[in-house]
């Protein structure tokens, strides 16, 4: 059994309105210090030992991010 | 050539969607002939158009329509557009059409992180699109309704989709600078709706099929009266 974890994050160019919502509750909640706050996804994954590292960049490339406004990365545990 | 109330529709139905029975309604409301296709088919024959309606298709789980666009159907969905045949795909509708790749950029989260349903005033920048024939300057009032109608796309794409005219709707009051306000998707340029750059595939935020039949409006029947116009011309 190999475990996958992947990130998926908005490129930087993208506004995240989910990310700047949070950190604005954070300011009215009196955490200061906060400069920037950015949402994305984590996405664990099982699969079975001849799954590649390239295999899961192509799941990324087709389904689990949208090159056009995201980024990944793929840590194999 | 084809009479006009022989013009058939295909209405796209996955698991989700919730806006296919009005278009559908909207459709046989002109005249025109519409039937429901399901996602997991695999053809498209017998259809002079294609519809993909608005709903939540898959939930909207990953991102909207992402997973929608990997369904059995987005691959004739692909090959009916590569045919130069035409699709238009309706708020999710809009979603799943930019993730399969047929129309270009990305719907983000709208920057009032608001879900806004209203009706709007929308301007027509272009219409050499097939889906329609109005002037541009034209404005038509039309309902929106979503939480993912900020429209995104990098600079170098949007000067090309300018330059071909795909930027075929935008909505004529949003102040696209005022990224807190309540009302608006915020959308890049005020965009609205696009087209590929051959002019069959259009995408459009607002709904046509809710002001076709008189009750809301009538604005919405341009889209589908338009597209007949337009496969009769060219039959």
């Amino acid at each position: 059994m190999k475990r996958f974890n992947i990130y998926v994050t908005s490129k930087p160019v993208i506004y995240d309105p989910a990310g700047k919502a949070a950190e604005n509750a954070l300011a009215r909640m009196n955490f200061e210090g906060v400069e920037r706050l950015r949402i994305g996804k984590f996405i664990e994954m099982e699969c079975a030992d001849e799954v590649s590292l390239a295999d899961v960049e192509a799941m990324c490339d087709r389904l689990l991010a949208n090159p056009v406004i995201e980024d990944y990365r793929i840590e194999e545990q | 050539m084809i009479a006009v109330s022989d013009f058939r529709f295909g209405v796209i139905i996955f698991p989700g969607t919730s806006c296919g029975q009005d278009v559908v309604h909207a459709i046989r409301h002109l005249g025109f002939d519409a039937d429901y296709v399901w996602h997991a088919d695999s053809s498209l024959d017998g259809f002079d158009a294609v519809v993909i309606p608005s709903g939540a298709s898959y939930g909207n789980y990953l991102r909207s329509g992402a997973i929608a666009s990997h369904s059995p159907i987005m691959e004739a969905v692909k090959d009916y557009a590569e045919l130069g045949k035409p699709v238009l795909g309706i708020s999710n509708g809009f979603q799943i059409l930019t993730e399969a790749g047929l129309l270009p950029g990305e719907m983000l989260q709208n920057k009032s992180v608001k879900y806004v349903s209203k009706s709007v005033q929308i301007s027509v920048q272009n219409n050499s699109c097939q889906w329609l024939d109005i002037a541009p300057g034209t404005e038509l009032t039309l309902p929106i309704s979503h939480g993912f109608g900020s429209f995104y796309v990098d600079q170098d794409t949007l000067k090309e989709m300018e330059a071909n005219g795909q930027i075929v709707l935008c909505y004529a009051q949003c102040d696209c600078a005022a990224a807190d306000q309540e009302d608006a998707s915020c959308s890049l340029d005020s965009i609205a709706a696009v087209s590929n750059r051959q002019g069959n595939v259009l995408g459009m935020m607002p709904y046509p099929e809710r002001v076709t039949d008189g009750i809301a409006g009538t604005d919405g029947g341009a889209f589908f009266s338009a597209i007949v116009k337009h496969i009769k011309e060219v039959a």
